[in-house]
């Protein structure tokens, strides 16, 4: 236990814990109460009854973004966080730090280079770089208070829209500040209102897409539990500029704290006046609905979520028929995603200029990501467009987990792509990323090491793809089966001459020829991969080797006896018996009863388990 | 072992929405929730109340994950497959647990004690691999927890 002052010399001035009158600000995000954030959250709820007389307010949060040290319990005002606590831990940080103003030095942050401790969260550089604008209520507010919603800004924007401006006003804003949609393709924000506003027509509809489907992506679920007033205001404030009076909010069924957050956000916004008939006496009225999504990827596509909201099967539509003038039963509708609606309140409060001021040319303000994978400080944040990914993954992101070397990095989900070690330092929007051959998507960043294989990271969207493709058009349905098929082969050894051509060509098929994004971009995990790691590709062709001893069939494991001291790690991860070495001594794989899973690979802790390459006769796994 | 058909449930549901093609789903979900599985008794009470052909709720069913024909575990076991999960070992925690409950995902064991599934992305990548057990998410699911995790689960 120390005081602050000794921890860290440079924050002696700046930082004056407080005796009484502090908040307790405990991360209940979807992560953190995996980790037990619920029996933190309970700990200090009974402690603080027992000391009321400080003035100590617990508040249960959303997402603090740094999913990876959690539970996370934040002390305000005096910005100390505390990581990975547990139950146990509250008695003393009650004693310590709330009543005596020391810090438990074992609970904060350590610098992974030189294990100096950093008590205070602006100065962890996973905080320190970030500028949170679509996140900047969430693990600041109570979600369920719309009370302390309020006395963070929220519907201030709201305010300012309705009772100051005209509709068309509010438009102009939106374009000037040059917010695009942050649920991939990067459309004009302020040119869908326009659009939905012009068109002909007295009911019209604004929707939020919460189908927030791209696996390794989260910052949507993170919006919706931590802040779902920042997405209710947004929506008000559209449905104002295009003349809506209904909307709805499509969220994904497994994202069952968001719904229940929203709900309670919507019941409380109506009894606040925020929604109804007569919003805030302007005589305008909005009301909306939630609807759960059914589990089917293709429903983030918006015109397959407006058939999935009439009930029917989510299938997409031609794009030649624009949703603002044909969208949820064939009347105008605006369809926004979460992170886009969340932006409108912010830059409606702090004026357009300010979210302009940030990002690149064409691309500007700020990105929600989900940094997650083979890198240290997994979690969510927020950051201003143009970014490097360099930044990103080795200054935010701690860097690589387990001293690996980094590989790549995979960005947009199922319609993205896997970049490369050379373009480490390309700075992060819209343009830059879809030029590298990948896309912002949904904000999903998926950093992977040499034992990531990237052949079978683009089966592994090939295979998902496939079962999440609706079966409407051809290009999409049968080109992705075909495409498995080809990669099956590929990863067992059983690759054929041509093979690598036939995927090409399949690939700028489907490129072409499908009806919707989903089939269209289902070729960039394999062009990207193709593009940049080609000697991998070649290496399974020709070779019938897995480089990074990934794919099962053309690897096998042995334990280098020289290196084993025998401390049975390797014996007991095996799910299968395959090890066998009595403590102290040397172990042994038995090649037979192996099945190349890797987890001896990953449990040793003295890097004595080692990999080869499987010797795979042409056409014996076909 | 599978359990009888109750109305009681469906026909609360059915009186809580409007009789029209746009409640389909929502229904769905809640006899999905009430029963743990879509019951063929309760689809065609569905179809009839809500003036959906059959043929048309059976497509809406089958096109949605979320949907079950067939009665499920007293633990459903969902194992998050999302790219995070997938490069940090889904694939082995899953293959584990087809393992030693002997059954394919989708599948449920024969005294219905756990239905074995997968799913796309849980949203929960920073804490892979992830598995949700019944309702309870489990961060870092290592194979070698699975012993314990299964004996709770099959006790809850």
């Amino acid at each position: 236990m120390v005081p602050v002052a000794q921890c860290d010399p440079a924050a002696e001035t700046s930082v004056r814990l407080r005796v009484s009158g502090r908040d307790i600000r405990i991360c209940c995000g979807t992560g953190c109460r995996a980790n037990g954030a619920m029996d933190v959250a309970d700990a200090f709820a009974r402690a603080y009854d027992d000391r009321s007389t400080l003035q100590i307010h617990t508040k249960r949060t959303g997402c603090h973004g740094f999913c990876e040290r959690g539970p996370l319990v934040m002390i305000e005002p005096d910005g100390i966080l505390y990581t990975r606590v547990k139950a146990a831990d509250v008695p003393e940080i009650c004693t310590r730090t709330l009543e005596r103003g020391e810090v438990v030095e074992r609970l904060v942050y350590h610098h992974p280079a030189d294990h100096r401790p950093i008590p205070l969260a602006k100065e962890i550089p996973f905080y320190a770089r970030q500028t949170r604008i679509a996140l900047r209520n969430i693990g600041r507010i109570d979600p369920t208070d719309i009370a302390d919603a309020l006395a963070h800004g929220a519907y201030a924007g709201m305010r300012t829209a309705l009772t100051e401006l005209t509709p068309t006003e509010v438009i102009d804003i939106i374009e000037h500040a040059g917010l695009r949609g942050r649920g991939g393709a990067g459309f004009s924000t302020a040119g869908k209102w326009r659009a939905c506003r012009r068109a002909p027509g007295e009911r019209k509809f604004v929707i939020c897409n919460g189908d927030e489907g791209d696996p390794g992506a989260f910052k949507d679920r993170s919006i919706l539990e931590g802040d779902p007033h920042a997405v209710i205001e947004g929506m008000i404030i559209g449905a104002y500029a295009v003349g809506a009076h209904e909307g709805f909010l499509y969220v994904r069924d497994e994202y069952p704290l968001a719904v229940r957050h929203l709900e309670a956000a919507l019941a409380a916004a109506r009894e606040a006046g925020f929604l109804g008939h007569d919003i805030l006496g302007t005589g305008f009225a909005l009301d909306l609905a939630i609807a759960r999504g059914g589990g089917a990827f293709i429903c983030g596509e918006s015109s397959a979520l407006m058939r999935s909201l009439e009930g029917r099967v989510g299938e997409p539509r031609a794009k030649y028929v624009h949703a603002t003038e044909r969208g949820l039963f064939d009347l105008p509708t605006v369809l926004n995603n979460v992170e886009t609606w969340a932006h409108v309140g912010a830059i409606l409060a702090a004026g357009p200029d300010a979210f302009a001021a940030l990002g690149t040319g064409r691309s500007k303000g700020t990105k929600a990501f989900s940094l997650v994978g083979k890198v240290q400080n997994t979690g969510l944040i927020e950051l201003p467009m143009g970014t490097t990914l360099r930044e990103i993954i080795f200054d935010i992101g701690g860097g690589m987990r387990g001293d690996r070397p980094f590989k790549a990095v995979q960005t947009g989900g199922p319609s993205g792509g896997c970049l490369p070690a050379s373009l480490l330092d390309l700075p992060v929007d819209y343009e830059q990323l879809t030029a590298a051959g990948s896309m912002m998507g949904s904000g999903g960043m998926i950093v992977m090491d040499d034992r990531t294989c990237m052949v079978d990271v683009a089966r592994y969207f090939l295979r998902y793809l496939s079962e999440e493709s609706c079966g409407k058009c051809l290009p999409c349905r049968e080109g992705l089966r075909q495409m498995v098929g080809l990669f099956d082969r590929l990863v067992t050894g059983a690759g054929q001459t041509g093979d690598l051509e036939r995927i090409e060509a399949l690939a700028q098929t489907m490129q072409a020829a499908s009806l919707c994004e989903l089939g269209k971009s289902a070729a960039n995990p394999v062009l990207s991969t193709l593009r940049y790691f080609r000697e991998e590709y070649t290496a399974h062709l020709e070779a019938r080797a897995c480089p990074a001893g990934s794919c099962r069939a053309l690897t096998t494991y042995h334990i280098r006896a020289q290196d084993c001291n025998g401390c049975h790690t390797c014996f007991t991860a095996c799910p299968l018996g395959a090890i066998a070495g009595v403590k102290h001594k040397a172990h042994r794989i038995d090649a037979d009863r192996c099945i190349g899973c890797g987890a001896c690979f990953e449990a040793c802790p003295r890097h004595a388990v080692g990999f080869g390459p499987k010797m795979v006769c042409a056409g014996q796994e076909a | 072992m599978a359990p009888c058909f109750d109305p009681a449930p469906l026909a609360e549901i059915l009186a809580r929405y409007a009789p029209r093609e746009t409640s389909l789903i929502p229904v769905l979900q809640d006899v999905q929730r009430a029963y743990a599985y879509l019951p063929c008794e309760g689809l065609a009470a569905v179809s009839k109340t809500l003036g959906v052909p059959l043929a048309k709720v059976f497509s809406v069913v089958t096109f949605y994950r979320a949907f079950a024909l067939q009665p499920q575990g007293r633990t459903v076991i969902k194992v998050c497959t999302g790219t995070a999960c997938h490069i940090r070992g889904a694939d082995r925690l899953l293959d584990e647990l087809e393992r030693r409950l002997a059954i394919a995902p989708g599948q449920t064991t024969p005294d219905f004690g756990f239905t074995l599934k997968t799913v796309n992305c849980v949203g929960a990548c920073a804490l892979a691999p992830v598995m949700i057990l019944g309702e309870r998410y489990v961060a870092q699911a290592k194979t070698n927890r699975l012993p314990a995790l299964l004996d709770e689960g099959g006790h809850a």
